[in-house]
């Protein structure tokens, strides 16, 4: 059971915010907080390469926004998570290795082509929007303000990805045919975005419910796209455990040399 | 009017010109153009490249194609011959005495 603590605001809640506080995630809560800003911020590093490589300047930029909204996400849950064993953001996202980092699999994956990238960014989307509308009544109130203002910005990650698979989908037989194959590409790691990770129930969301706020959600968005729900074998997962696909270590090496070439460094 | 995709060579998005209102109130300004291959779209890559800093209430978008400009050639004929006609503005004129509470 969490004490009682005053609310924490959503509007003004930053990682600087929270370790300025001083407050102590519980044991329990670091643990799921760690999971939840491992997905966003391993995210966020994977949509960044595609800055300066997208099909249009104009999608560098929309591309690059939703990757900053995401690391703003995992630096104040990352924050929160690190308070319970005095250790910072940084120390996180740069001096853990690879079987150490709890992110799902589908959030490392290599972005393949814009339509892969789109495929993936609406699952996640979907997933996101459903996870923070409902952890925003956390019994949690550092949790509960991170969830609330990251709402807001996953509704228009949703909103992007879903323009773009209508237009993929419904555009030429090739964008067609790419937008499927993207799908397909990501199918099998939905599943594993919905497993249960035995954190506690009054400051987690249910996995079973958010699934059930997903599989209402995102076939019709697929078939209103001309497009075909995949039926795939869903993939091993573990990432919550720190078991990886073989696209993680290569994006830790370039999330993390430069931290580690220079311990301490300010830029 | 073809679609995306036809000439089966790269294509350019067509141009749009985005205008910002900042707060209720005001006009909407214009903020610069980007390229979207449609209006709704369009929208959205303004909201992403002109209101980031929360610069605005509302976003419209106009096709470049929709804009006739004047002919910067024309410059002297415009522009130029009001040069010289004081008596256009208000400031020429004096008041009259009859006049008190003008």
């Amino acid at each position: 059971m969490i004490p009682k603590t005053k609310n924490v605001n959503p509007a003004t809640v930053t990682a600087e915010s929270i370790a300025k506080s001083a407050v102590v995630a519980p044991a329990g809560v670091a643990s799921y907080a760690l999971g939840l800003g491992d997905d966003a911020l391993i995210l966020a590093q994977r949509l960044g390469e595609w800055i300066a490589s997208a099909p249009e300047l104009e999608e560098d930029v929309a591309l690059a926004n939703i990757a900053l909204d995401l690391l703003g996400h995992a630096r104040s849950l990352l924050t929160y998570a690190g308070s319970a064993t005095g250790v910072t953001e940084d120390d996180l996202a740069y001096f853990r290795d690879e079987p150490e980092f709890t992110n799902r699999q589908i959030f490392e994956q290599p972005n393949g082509d814009f339509a892969q990238t789109i495929a993936r960014q609406l699952v996640v989307s979907v997933y996101f929007a459903e996870l923070y509308r409902a952890l925003s009544g956390s019994a949690d109130p550092t949790l509960a303000a991170i969830a609330a203002k990251a709402s807001k910005e996953v509704d228009y990650h949703f909103d992007h990805s879903y323009q773009w698979l209508l237009r993929l989908g419904l555009g030429t037989e090739l964008s067609h045919e790419r937008m499927q194959r993207g799908l397909d590409a990501v199918w099998p790691f939905v599943d594993e975005l919905f497993r249960a990770d035995g954190a506690q129930a009054d400051v987690a969301v249910d996995p079973a419910r958010l699934r059930a706020r997903f599989d209402s959600t995102v076939p019709p968005l697929i078939e209103e796209a001309g497009l075909t729900i995949p039926t795939v074998q869903p993939a091993r997962g573990g990432g919550r455990q720190g078991v990886h696909s073989e696209a993680l270590g290569p994006l830790l090496a370039e999330m993390q040399v430069l931290a580690r070439a220079h311990p301490g460094a300010k830029w | 009017m073809t679609s995306p995709g036809d000439s089966g060579k790269r294509e350019i998005w067509p141009l749009w010109e985005v205008f910002i209102r900042s707060s209720r109130g005001l006009s909407h300004v214009h903020a610069g153009s980007l390229h979207a291959p449609d209006e709704t779209m369009a929208v959205r890559n303004a909201r992403d490249l002109y209101t980031r800093r929360a610069e605005g209430v509302s976003i419209w978008v106009v096709p470049s194609s929709a804009i006739t400009a004047s002919d910067p050639d024309a410059k002297g004929s415009y522009f130029e011959s009001a040069q010289g006609k004081e008596y256009r503005h208000a400031t020429y004129y004096t008041e009259s005495e009859s006049v008190p509470h003008l």
